[in-house]
């Protein structure tokens, strides 16, 4: 069973950073997804993305896909390190409900991009996520492309603290990643993000965010002042904790009018829950958390995202 | 008789979770056949698994169960028939039992006449029964995490089912499994089948069309294969073998529909990283075998094993790809270990401060002050017995010995904790003794595990491990049927594996008292150590129950004493000799439990004049009863026992000759006395009367 030793040329793809992800979001517009801009508020994982916290939620049918940037400034590595980044693309999906073949439709999603699978090696590894400070799990796979994660594919099963129902398949591919396997590179900045039709020079990952991944390491591990960071949090906090509270007064009120509840603006309330997030997740990269604060702060933030999610479910019930 | 096949078709499942639910699987169709009277009396059940299904085919199952006949009883005639007419209460009853008025007949019991029926009930067929009865067992399986797919949330299941085979024969037996009705079609392997039909004639036929379809639904097959497979790739490489890992190999098993392997390579610089990342990053983080040269050295090879079978292209692909992301990791780990390298563990020490141990309890530098306490408590008792150690080396090593937590490696490789330490201590100089101590803190991590070769090492576990446990049943967190969320039991077990195995002259009380736990805390400890060492003795070295019970009943504390009795109590055992003097003290333990409810003393032997075979007893035992205790001082236990076991024609003769509870108090008294002395004076190595002859 062994496979011969002989070693034809491996040819690496010839598609770019931004055709593979042209080829992704194609794919699944033409299997009916809402193709979305990221979102535009500092979000640590496409999770986060009110596109997808929210939408989960109630029993309304979505489909909807996006390129997530997704910021975790303890990750960051000044540029330095070939393999992580502060900043990462994930392409982000969301099925609600789930397809019975969503597995075989994401695996012509792979084939979109080029990969002839019958060239690899596919397993589906057991892997559960969890977000604690969002109230949100579900059980599902990595996917292992030859060894390589390239996908992170969850059933989620609870969002907000709410239980979903109907529950939603949430697949998050790990666009760096799957560029550098495909493109066979050894550093995510030598990935070719874009090439120029006439002349074919190539414009690589490296031109586009090296200097964003070393000021934003400079920034997120040094010059981020920690007491302002506090302030910034603590007033994010407290204006989201007014709106909910407001929130809940409106939406529980039989005599307020439909239009009234549709009006009031969670969505806002939720964009100030995520600067809370991104605020903690600077503060932690700045070391300014201690092992006693770390578990109560998360609390604040869940407290804020799963009492958007449960106004959210109110607000929905009464359109 | 028929073959019965039932696949569920699954996305994939957890690889952990799949010998368990197969077997599972296999017992609930065996039992529900078996208990619908089903089954022939040489029918076979065969099992079958993959990531992707669950599958049970079971040989020699009967189409229809047999008609049956039931005697039914109803109100006495009396009631029934009034001169000779049927009332009411007979119409009634026949109708219950579904038959003609005229049909029902009398019946005698012993209360008197009653009204009977003869009821026939015909056998079901075997599609009726599986149809209504199997979905629900399938759905009963036992998963460790479960999960929704379906709106409206009508099952959970540990995967989406999404397809259903079931067939009698060639037929399709009509059931439904979440919302899915069973078909006699199957599917092949993802991507060298693809997405066509497999249509499976028969139950039979099952294994060879998924064969043919590219799936090896036997994992006993596919194990074997894997094996075959790693030894024929590792022949590539001269004097090359591959690293045995019967975990891993279990593990690929359940991810494999069609398993190959191939061998790939990284670049031997990487070999400069501590073989136990290199492992580590391969086995745990990657799935791969390690590969060593002939001297046993790690070699710079990894063994990949592929859900599937590439051509030359697809090798090569695959081959580079794996080779890639190993590297990758190698490098980061590489980067890693330099880093932590700038702060020495003795520097490290400060920040252990801000590493919480337990929320309730402190940090990891109050985990650290605690177990010194422990760590010097047992030290000086062992200095004591002339155990040979470093004493400076344990106390550095126990400082010492949590702050890797705070190193990027264990941050990265939280697995390595305790070793990438001790490769640190030993990279900065700090001494093979505290380096080895620190190295070994957390083995025996399980029962089969080694537990750490040098005394700093045991010490050092033994300090961690008590203290642990003593603090969390102190916060309430003490372990409760299956829930043990913080590991006590397992380190309970190696508290008592590491007394057991070592040549440590420390007992339990020892190691509790050094602990400095007190009142009811201490009580409650002592008693789940307890526990702890009767389950190693059952569990782990295989004594039988009443062999343990017995020893455990003269003496709990030193382990390894417990150990020796036991084996020596074990050996006795078969004797008849000696089973006939054990079933003599039971009856012992009983007469004297009688004697003391109805309140009768016990007296001297010495004060009467006995009885000949009384008197034989009280002299054999006077002059066993010495020769026994300076055996069991010296510990000679074997030897102790078939001295007791020779006290048999005495004990046989006394319970056959004499009345023990006589008449005259006297008398009586003496008798007890020379049974309760006999008893006492040859229970101190067990409690024989715990002894369960056969």
């Amino acid at each position: 069973m062994s496979a011969a030793q002989a070693a034809p040329h491996v040819k690496p793809t010839s598609l770019t950073f931004q055709d593979l992800l042209f080829r992704l979001q194609r794919f699944w517009a033409e299997r009916g997804c809402v193709i979305q801009q990221p979102y535009d508020v500092e979000v640590g994982a496409g999770t986060m993305s009110p596109e997808t916290f929210l939408r989960v939620l109630g029993p309304k049918p979505c489909r909807v896909g996006y390129a997530q940037p997704s910021r975790r400034p303890a990750d960051g590595r000044y540029g330095e390190n070939p393999n992580r980044l502060f900043k990462h693309t994930q392409f982000q999906l969301i099925l609600k409900p789930p397809p019975v073949n969503v597995q075989e439709m994401y695996l012509e999603s792979l084939e979109a991009m080029g990969i002839d699978l019958k060239h690899h090696d596919l397993k589906f590894e057991e892997d559960n996520w969890e977000w604690p400070a969002g109230g949100a799990w579900g059980v599902g796979w990595q996917v292992m492309l030859d060894g390589l994660e390239i996908t992170q594919f969850t059933y989620f099963q609870q969002c907000g603290g709410l239980d979903l129902d109907p529950i939603c398949a949430e697949l998050t591919y790990g666009m760096e990643r799957i560029a550098a396997f495909l493109q066979d590179v050894d550093s995510i900045y030598d990935i070719v993000w874009a090439r120029d039709p006439e002349t074919g020079a190539p414009t690589t990952y490296g031109e586009v965010r090296l200097a964003e991944e070393l000021q934003l390491s400079v920034y997120n591990f040094e010059a981020a002042e920690v007491p302002r960071l506090w302030e910034h949090f603590n007033s994010y906090e407290a204006e989201a904790q007014a709106l909910l509270a407001k929130a809940g007064a409106v939406l529980a009120d039989e005599k307020a009018s439909t239009v009234e509840k549709q009006r009031f603006p969670l969505l806002a309330t939720y964009d100030l829950a995520l600067k809370c997030s991104h605020l903690f997740n600077l503060l932690d990269a700045r070391g300014a958390i201690s092992v006693t604060e770390r578990v109560g702060v998360i609390g604040r933030i869940r407290n804020l995202a799963v009492g958007v999610a449960k106004a959210y479910a109110l607000q929905q019930e009464a359109s | 008789m028929a073959d019965f096949l039932i696949e569920i078709g699954l996305e994939e499942v957890p690889a952990r979770m799949i010998a368990g639910a197969e077997a599972e699987l296999g017992r609930r169709v065996s039992e529900l056949l078996t208990r619908e009277r089903l089954l022939a009396a040489d029918a076979k059940i065969a099992t079958f698994s993959t990531p992707r299904r669950l599958a049970v085919l079971a040989s020699g199952v009967l189409e229809k169960q047999a008609d049956t006949e039931e005697q039914l009883t109803g109100p006495s005639w009396k009631v029934a028939f009034k001169d000779g007419e049927p009332t009411p209460a007979a119409q009634a009853f026949a109708k219950k039992a579904g038959v003609a008025v005229a049909e029902l007949k009398k019946v005698e019991t012993p209360k008197g006449e009653y009204v009977g029926a003869r009821v026939l009930r015909a056998g079901h067929t075997a599609e009726e029964i599986l149809a209504a009865g199997l979905p629900k067992e399938v759905l009963a399986i036992y998963w460790a995490k479960n999960m929704y797919w379906r709106a409206g949330k009508p099952e959970r299941f540990v995967r989406p089912v999404r397809w259903v085979a079931a067939l009698m024969d060639a037929s399709i037996v009509p059931l439904e499994i979440a919302g899915i009705a069973a078909g006699n079609v199957s599917r092949g392997h993802r991507v060298l089948h693809g997405e066509a039909p497999v249509t499976i004639a028969s139950a039979a036929a099952y294994k060879e069309t998924l064969r043919k379809a590219f799936v090896a639904v036997d994992a006993a097959e596919r194990r074997q294969a894997i094996r075959k497979a790693l030894d024929a790739a590792t022949r590539t490489v001269a004097g090359a073998r591959w690293r045995e890992d019967e975990p891993l190999v279990e593990t690929v098993v359940h991810l494999t529909e069609w398993p190959t392997v191939i061998l790939g390579n990284f670049e031997p610089e990487y070999l400069a990283l501590p073989e136990e990342v290199l492992v580590t990053v391969m086995r745990d983080h990657q799935k791969y075998f390690a590969v060593e040269d002939a001297q046993g050295n790690l070699a710079p090879h990894f063994l990949a094993v592929l859900n599937t079978v590439a051509d030359q292209d697809g090798a090569a692909i695959i081959r580079h790809g794996n080779a890639r992301v190993l590297r990758a990791r190698f490098k980061d780990a590489r980067f890693f270990w330099d880093v932590d390298q700038k702060t020495t563990l003795a520097e490290r020490v400060e920040s252990l401060k801000y590493v919480t141990f337990q929320k309730e309890l402190g940090s990891y530098a109050w985990k650290t002050e605690q177990n010194l306490a422990v760590a010097r408590a047992l030290a000086a008792t062992v200095t004591n017995l002339d155990v040979v150690f470093s004493e400076p080396a344990l106390v550095k090593a126990v400082e010492l010995a949590k702050t890797d937590l705070t190193t990027e490696l264990v941050k990265e490789f939280t697995e390595l904790q305790g070793v990438i330490g001790g490769l640190y201590a030993r990279a900065q100089g700090l001494g093979e003794r505290v380096a080895l101590a620190i190295y070994e803190q957390y083995t025996p991590a399980s029962m089969e595990d080694e537990i750490p070769v040098s005394v700093e090492g045991q010490l050092l576990g033994l300090a961690d491990r008590i203290q642990t446990i003593v603090a969390m049943f102190g916060i309430g967190n003490a372990p409760t049927g299956s829930k043990d969320p913080f590991a006590l039991r397992r380190a309970a077990n190696a508290i008592v594996k590491i007394l057991a195995e070592s040549e440590l002259p420390l007992t339990l009380s020892d190691v509790l008292n050094a602990s400095g736990a007190e009142g009811a805390n201490k009580t409650q400890v002592e008693a789940f150590l307890r526990e702890r060492l009767q389950f190693y003795l059952k569990d782990a070295r295989g004594f039988a129950y009443d062999v343990v019970n017995a020893v455990l009943a003269a003496g709990a504390d030193d382990v390894r004493d417990a150990i020796a009795r036991a084996e020596a109590l074990t050996a006795a055992r078969g004797s008849e000799d000696f089973l006939a003097v054990s079933a003599a003290f039971k009856r012992i333990k009983n007469i004297l439990r009688q004697a003391e409810e109805k309140g009768f003393a016990l007296g001297s032997p010495r004060s009467v004049k006995l009885a000949s075979e009384a008197q034989r007893l009280a002299d054999a035992a006077a002059v066993l009863a010495p020769q026994v205790a300076a055996l069991r001082e010296q510990r000679a236990y074997g030897e102790a026992l078939g001295r007791i076991a020779t006290l048999r024609p005495a004990v046989d003769a006394f319970f056959d000759k004499v009345m023990v509870l006589d008449s005259d108090a006297t008398v009586r008294g003496a008798h007890l006395g020379l049974i309760d002395e006999v008893l006492r004076s040859f229970s101190t190595i067990a409690d024989f009367s715990e002894i369960v002859a056969g």
